[in-house]
Parts: structure tokens; C-alpha cells; sequence
């Protein structure tokens, strides 16, 4: 808060900023990445971890996939079985799909832009940090139970937590405690990342890029960064709440003292209704990217998928009793939130229909990250179907708590989000990597995994209408479930697969670097990222773009001849040049430039502040006095923070 | 010196970045207190033993504490009055007194929490125990983060770091303060005065 000039610098002052600057002269080493607060090494950071944590959540998955391959098995007992798919949802959708789509945010939305990074680079490392303590604070309650003997101690409410099920009377132990304040915290990291990225976007935009010239992805991070921003705020008082009646005797979900049953549901969901737009948003938004530059035509209505979008995103908010139907809220109720949900499934059909429309009549060029996207929008259009049938009340009554449901959200946030995410990586990581991956795997690992899914989740369509429940951890032979639960867990274990193949071609195409260089522009894009050199430099753009279209780097390369047809712009063109002048020479020539562009220096004050969050959490179940322990780097960390220049002086 | 590396750059639309950011932080935090406003008037009556809030609330006092947030606002804007005219000793004197303000109200707060818990309300006792001190704490926390942020540039004043061209670092202080302030005057109102 407190800024302007420091007057004069203590010694610890001047140690800080020794560290610092060594951290600034060695970008790559440990100190380096601990005190970055560069866009696209954020952007990394988020990608990695979120990965890492991907396939935690999957190995969840298998292993409850496993349990259920046959009837009555004992892999796994019932109470490791409520823990482990507690633990895969909270993991896949707050520590896999949103900071997966934060990756993207960071990596993409300064260069996309026109930027040179964000509006806050430093509360952007903020929101990193505090990811990964409260992902790391969820998942060590693993580890609070007696492990060896096979208890687990990690929540076991489901992922929607519903009180008053979730108080410590009908859920002992700690696991749920670790829930409600590791998403809390998981929650104060994404609502950094919205106002950062909401601000970004409306304030660093490069001149000439007005809010219609901005590239879809752009737009629905910015319809995200708003849902974010309305969105976490609910869900951080029904945690709150959750905690107070946990930890410190509160009533607000006690029912013996006059509590609401239902208070939960309807925050959560309040919540949680936005909250799945939070997850699909950043999807179509890297669809809405892929899909033009392999079709190689605009994307068709462009104005019609924004206003779609904004229009998602306020409907959003007045859907969230479909989760509720069978609650007993009365025929009003229900009616009125049927119909609103059968209506949010109109600018979500209006997207489907641009798409197929901006595909229709282009030169597509299947390449890998066209799979993806084809394959996203057709899995989400399944997903998107199914949905319709549950908006409906009666046949909701039949569907609520069955495979059905979980057949449901896997095709849109799996069949949707994921591959989209999938297609995002392989169309935009050569562009931080230098390198393209190996084409024929990427295929692979696409046909491998568009199989695996459809294998795995189609089935529960089949076993939730003939009425297997969610999470029970086992089920009798002869229900008629047997064949559609072993053809899921065949399906699990082959897009286990088809991850493995991601990862060799990972390993093989990035890291051992055998994949073809891919220059500037790998895919003929048309959007200002592509304008630069791949990786680009730390400072993006030497010189700051002059926008004079939507596309505009496709302008820039071609136009139209008296026919309509494609053709080059003239070789040379004043304005290509440039703009491309800071790719043409690359890092070397860059250096040049570093004199007189300044870069905001790294800090370790991020870093420190977030340290103090989850400790404080830690202190809160465990023992009160870490809790000032916590505080007391929390406030170093914001202090330090605002005494600190955000740039040093050379 | 923080805000050097923005203030240079034409933003977008015109508005400071950090400005952005609180607004849009400020409207975060009005479905914070949206949420548990709404849980306390949910449960508002539902409370299925006492002390009830006719039994507790001491709204003559209140009102005074009331008072006292709303005149800490009149403080902070003559606080970046004076700062925009450059006039930093004034600002010095006001950013003091809203501090102080805003640290009486929450010294009422504490003596009207220790009164209820003496006449047997804690979080535990009832619905109404748990919805006011959870809401009312929470507006509390607020005011302290406040009285806090206040304090930090008072001091930082003293050492010289605030000068005319810094306004905007007491304006964002402001926003802030103005907020938890009408924030206040939605629950004084909706709490105490609106009895059902």
C-alpha cells in the first residue's frame, strides 16, 4: 500500500535486495524461478504443477476404476473409496482445470494483447505461490491418518462438502477441515488471478486494440476473471461458515439448533454453477483460437461468440437450483430454474454453430491441435445433450446421484475442457518451447485418448439409467451393471494411456529437443502472439504492436485480391516489419533493447507472503500457535512487498 | 516507487491500474458480506433459545459507534484534500484521525461483543449468536485491515515517502475505507434498526 521513495535502506534492506538482484542475474537458477515474476515462467509454473497434480487426480481415478472393474472387489475399503473420490474431484476441478486455464491465461494473455506482462506481475507470482500451498496443504492430509495401515486421512465429504453431512458429528477426523480451508485458500489464489487478469485485460492493451479487436480467447478470460471475481466470494463465506461450525462450534449448518439443511446446497451451488464456466470458458476460448487458424478462415461471427460468451456468463448465475431439484423447493422453483437452464443452452448452441460455420467451407488442415479441438467441441456437444435431459425435472428426479450424472460432467469438463487444454499445450507450447511436438504421437495420443474417454464415461450413461448410484464403492452381480463397469475401467486404464503417450512426447519432442524448430509462426496463426520469436523474449515485444484489426498478424501476412481469394501481402511490408522486428533478431538482438526497457524486477515477497497462508491454515486445525507464526510472514511478505521498488535501479 | 513502473504507461481505458483493481476487489467483497448478510437475515427469528437480539442490542450505543465510522469517512476525504493540494502535514493529521476514528469504533465493538458474551451470547448459544459475531467480526477484521493500511502510510508520511504526486496511494486507501464504512451502515441498518 504504502509506496513512493524509500527515503534510505537498512542493511536488511540492502541484503534483500543483494538476493534479489543475484536472482535477476540468473533467471534460470533455483532463486531465479522462486522470485520470478515474468507471465510466461508463471505460466509454466502453473502448467507443470497443475500436470503433476493431473496425474494425481487420474491415479485417484484409476484406482477407484479399479474397485468398481468387478462386483463386490476389495481394493479398495469404503472409507478409502469416499476419500479417494473426494479427493479426485477437489483435485481435477480446483488444482487440474482451473490452473491449467490459469497457465494459459498467464502464458497468453500479454502476448496476445500486446503486452509486455501483466498489470500486477508480482500479486500474479502471489497467486501461483498460494496455489501450490494450498494444493500441497489439501493433499498432505493424505498423510494425517495412519497410512500404513491403509486409513487415509484426506476429506471425505465429496467435493461439493454438503452440510450439515460435512460437520465434524457425521464427519469426523480432520479431512474435511483440510477441505474447507484448503479451498479457501485454493479460492484467495484465483480471485488474485481474476482481478489481475480482468485488469490486464482492459487496462495493457496495446494501441489500436480495442475491446472488438481482441482475440475470443481473450474475451472469455475476461468473462472468467469477472465469474472468478463474483464467484469466489460465496464460496470463501460458505467455507468460512463450514469452518466456524468445524473448528470453533458455530451454528450455521447445526440443524438441531434451528440450521437450514439446505443453506450449503444453495451457496455451494450459487457458487458452483459459475463455477463450472469458470472451468469451460477458457476451454472455448482455445477452441475459438485453434479452429480458425487450421480452417484458415476468421472465426465465423465473431461477435456472436463474444456476446455468447458475456451472455453464458451472466445466465450463469441463475441455474444453480438444477443441482437442487429433488431438495423439495416446490414446482415454481423448479419450473423457473428448467427453463433458465434449458436457455443457457442456447448462446452455448450458438458457439457450436460458429464453429461448425467458421469449419464449413475452410482449407482445414488436420493437424494435431485441430484433433483436439474438433474433438472437444463434438465430446462437449455429448456433454452439452445430456445436460439438456437433466434440465428437465421429472427426468432429473430419475438421474439425480446415478452414473448418469457423473457420464454428464466428464463429457464436458474431460470430453470438453481437457481436450481443448490438450490442444491448447500442443498449438501454443512451441511457442514457449521453440520446439513443435512430435506430430504422429500428438496423433496417437489424441486417438488414444478420444477412445479411452468415450470408453470409459459412455458406459455410465447405460449403468446410471438402470440406476447405479455415485460413489458407492462397490455393487452386487446381477444388477445389469457388470459389463458397463468393466468396459469404464478398460476405458480408464487406456487414457492412462494416452497420457503416457503425452508424456513421451513431451520428453522426447521438449526436453530432449527432437522436435521440429518451430520459428515464429509454426502454424500460419493469426493472432500477435505468432508475431514473435518462439520463445519469445522476456520482454515480449521490442516495440510495443500498433493494432489495426481483429487478426491482425493475418493481415499483416495476406489480404484479399478483387476475387476474395487469400493471397500474400507484398513481401516487405512496411508494417509486417514492424512488428516482426523483435523476432527477427531474437534474444541477442533483444539484449540490445534491455537498456532502455525495464522489466519489473523478481521478488521474494510473494512468495513469502503466500508461505505464511497455508501455515496459518496448518495452525488452525492443528495447533493455534502456529497461526501468528503464519501472520507474521504474511505481513513480512506484504510489507516487504510494498517498501520494495517493483524495479531496481541498475 | 512501486506504482513507477505502471504510472508511466497510458493504461487502456484511462484508469489507473491499482484503482482498477480495488474497484473490482471492492465488488468481490460485496458478495462477501452479501453472503453473510443474507445467512443473518435467513435465520433472522429462527433462533430456538435466547438471548435474542431484542434482549441485546443496546441501539443508543451502537448509533454513537455508528457515529463515530461514519465522521472517520468526512476524515479521509479531507486526508486526500490535502494531499491533492499537497498539503502533507494536513494529510498526516486526518490520515491520524480516521485511524483513530475507525480504532474507537472498533474498541465499541469490542466492549458491545464482551457485553453480549456476558449476558450469555457466544458463537455457540443460538442461530443469532453464531450469524452476528461471524458478520459483524468479519466487518471488524475489515476496519482493522483499515485502521491498519492507515497507520502504514502515516508512518511512511513521517518518513517522507507521500508527497502531492503520490495522491493516489491515500485515494486507494479511501476506496477502501469508504467501503467497509457503507458496508456498516448496511448491517447497522439491516441488523439493528430493522426490527422484525
Amino acid at each position: 500500500m504504502a509506496t513512493a521513495t524509500v527515503p534510505r535502506r537498512s542493511a536488511l534492506g540492502e541484503a534483500l535486495a543483494g538476493v534479489r538482484h543475484a536472482a535477476d542475474e540468473n533467471p534460470g537458477s533455483l532463486l531465479g524461478w522462486l522470485a520470478t515474476v515474468d507471465h510466461k515462467k508463471i505460466g509454466v509454473l502453473y502448467g507443470v504443477s497443475a500436470f503433476l497434480l493431473f496425474l494425481v487426480g487420474g491415479l485417484e481415478a484409476l484406482l477407484m476404476r479399479t474397485q468398481l472393474m468387478f462386483p463386490n472387489s476389495d481394493v479398495l475399503t469404503n472409507d478409502q473409496f469416499n476419500r479417494l473420490f473426494t479427493m479426485h474431484g477437489v483435485t481435477m476441478v480446483f488444482m487440474v482445470v482451473m490452473p491449467l486455464s490459469a497457465a494459459f491465461f498467464n502464458l497468453m494473455v500479454p502476448l496476445m494483447i500486446g503486452a509486455r506482462d501483466v498489470a500486477f506481475p508480482r500479486l500474479n507470482a502471489f497467486s501461483y505461490w498460494t496455489f501450490l500451498g494450498g494444493a500441497i496443504l489439501i493433499n498432505i492430509s493424505f498423510f494425517t491418518g495412519d497410512i500404513f495401515d491403509g486409513e487415509l486421512g484426506a476429506p471425505d465429504g465429496g467435493w461439493f462438502g454438503y452440510a450439515p453431512l460435512s460437520l465434524p458429528e457425521y464427519t469426523p477426523g480432520n479431512g474435511m477441515d483440510f477441505y474447507a480451508i484448503g479451498l479457501q485458500i485454493l479460492g484467495l489464489s484465483s480471485l488474485a488471478g481474476g482481478l489481475n487478469f480482468a485488469v490486464t485485460i482492459l487496462n495493457m492493451r496495446a494501441p489500436g486494440m480495442s475491446l472488438f479487436r481482441l482475440p475470443v480467447f481473450i474475451w472469455m478470460t475476461l468473462v472468467t476473471s469477472f465469474l472468478i471475481i463474483f464467484a469466489m466470494p460465496v464460496i470463501a463465506v460458505a467455507l468460512f461458515e463450514l469452518t466456524f461450525d468445524r473448528l470453533f462450534e458455530a451454528n450455521f449448518f447445526n440443524v438441531d439448533a434451528g440450521g437450514n439443511p439446505i443453506l450449503w446446497q444453495h451457496m455451494f451451488w450459487l457458487f458452483g454453477h459459475p463455477e463450472v464456466y469458470i472451468l469451460i470458458l477458457p476451454a472455448f476460448g482455445i477452441i475459438s483460437e485453434i479452429l480458425p487458424t487450421f480452417s484458415r478462415k476468421p472465426l465465423f461471427g465473431y461477435a456472436f461468440v463474444v456476446f455468447s460468451g458475456i451472455a453464458i456468463g451472466f445466465m450463469s448465475w441463475g441455474v444453480w437450483v438444477h443441482h437442487m431439484y429433488t431438495t423439495g423447493l416446490g414446482t415454481i422453483a423448479n419450473s423457473a430454474f428448467g427453463i433458465s437452464t434449458i436457455l443457457i443452452g442456447v448462446p452455448t448452441g450458438v458457439k457450436i454453430f460458429n464453429w461448425m460455420a467458421t469449419m464449413a467451407g475452410g482449407s482445414i488442415r488436420f493437424k494435431s491441435p485441430m484433433m483436439f479441438a474438433v474433438g472437444a467441441v463434438a465430446m462437449f456437444t455429448i456433454g452439452g445433450l445430456s445436460g439438456i435431459t437433466h434440465s428437465m425435472v421429472p427426468s432429473d428426479y430419475q438421474q439425480q446421484d446415478s452414473y448418469y450424472i457423473v457420464a454428464h460432467f466428464h463429457y464436458v469438463l474431460f470430453g470438453g475442457a481437457i481436450l481443448a487444454l490438450f490442444g491448447g499445450i500442443i498449438y501454443w507450447g512451441p511457442k514457449f518451447t521453440g520446439r513443435l511436438f512430435n506430430e504422429p504421437l500428438a496423433h496417437i495420443h489424441f486417438w488414444v485418448m478420444l477412445i479411452g474417454f468415450n470408453l470409459t464415461f459412455f458406459p455410465m450413461h447405460v449403468s446410471g439409467l438402470l440406476g447405479m448410484p455415485r460413489r458407492v464403492y462397490t455393487y452386487d452381480e446381477g444388477m445389469g451393471w457388470d459389463v458397463w463397469n468393466l468396459l469404464s475401467s478398460l476405458g480408464a486404464f487406456c487414457i492412462a494411456l494416452s497420457v503416457i503417450v503425452f508424456i513421451v512426447n513431451f520428453v522426447y519432442s521438449i526436453m530432449m529437443k527432437r522436435g521440429a524448430v518451430a520459428g515464429p509462426d509454426p502454424w500460419d496463426a493469426r493472432t500477435l502472439e505468432w508475431s514473435i520469436t518462439s520463445p519469445p523474449p522476456h520482454y515480449n515485444f521490442a516495440t510495443i504492436p500498433q493494432v489495426h484489426s481483429l487478426d491482425d498478424w493475418w493481415h499483416q501476412k495476406y489480404r484479399e485480391d478483387a476475387d476474395g481469394n487469400v493471397i500474400p501481402a507484398m513481401a516487405g511490408a512496411a508494417l509486417a516489419t514492424e512488428v516482426a522486428h523483435g523476432g527477427d533478431g531474437g534474444e541477442e538482438h533483444g539484449d540490445e533493447h534491455h537498456g532502455d526497457i525495464h522489466m519489473p524486477s523478481p521478488s521474494f515477497m510473494p512468495l513469502i507472503a503466500a508461505l505464511g497462508i497455508p501455515i496459518m491454515g496448518i495452525g488452525f486445525i492443528y495447533d493455534y500457535a502456529l497461526v501468528p507464526v503464519g501472520a507474521t510472514l504474511l505481513l513480512v511478505g506484504i510489507y516487504g512487498w510494498a517498501l520494495e521498488p517493483a524495479t531496481e535501479e541498475d | 516507487m512501486a506504482h513507477a513502473s505502471t504510472a508511466h504507461l497510458e493504461t487502456s481505458t484511462g484508469i489507473d491500474n491499482r484503482k482498477l483493481l480495488m474497484w473490482f476487489f471492492l465488488s468481490s467483497d460485496c458478495l462477501f458480506f452479501g453472503s453473510f448478510i443474507a445467512a443473518y437475515l435467513l435465520y433472522r427469528d429462527r433462533s430456538l433459545v435466547g438471548p435474542y437480539p431484542e434482549d441485546l442490542f443496546d441501539i443508543p450505543f451502537t448509533s454513537v459507534s455508528a457515529f463515530v465510522l461514519l465522521m472517520s469517512s468526512v476524515s479521509m476525504v479531507l486526508a486526500l484534500a490535502a494531499i491533492q493540494r499537497g498539503n502533507v502535514r494536513g494529510m498526516q493529521i486526518w490520515l491520524f484521525t480516521t485511524a483513530m476514528l475507525g480504532a474507537l469504533f472498533i474498541a465499541g465493538q469490542v466492549y458491545e461483543f464482551t457485553e453480549f458474551h456476558h449476558e450469555g451470547l457466544s458463537l455457540s448459544t443460538n442461530l443469532f449468536g453464531t450469524t452476528f459475531f461471524v458478520l459483524t467480526g468479519f466487518h471488524g477484521a475489515h476496519v482493522t485491515i483499515g485502521v491498519l493500511i492507515l497507520l502504514s502510510l502515516f508512518v511512511y508520511s513521517l518518513r517522507g515517502g507521500i508527497q502531492q504526486k503520490d495522491s493516489l496511494n491515500v485515494e486507494l486507501a479511501g476506496l477502501y475505507w469508504h467501503f467497509v464504512d457503507i458496508v456498516w451502515i448496511v448491517i447497522f441498518t439491516l441488523i439493528y434498526l430493522v426490527q422484525p
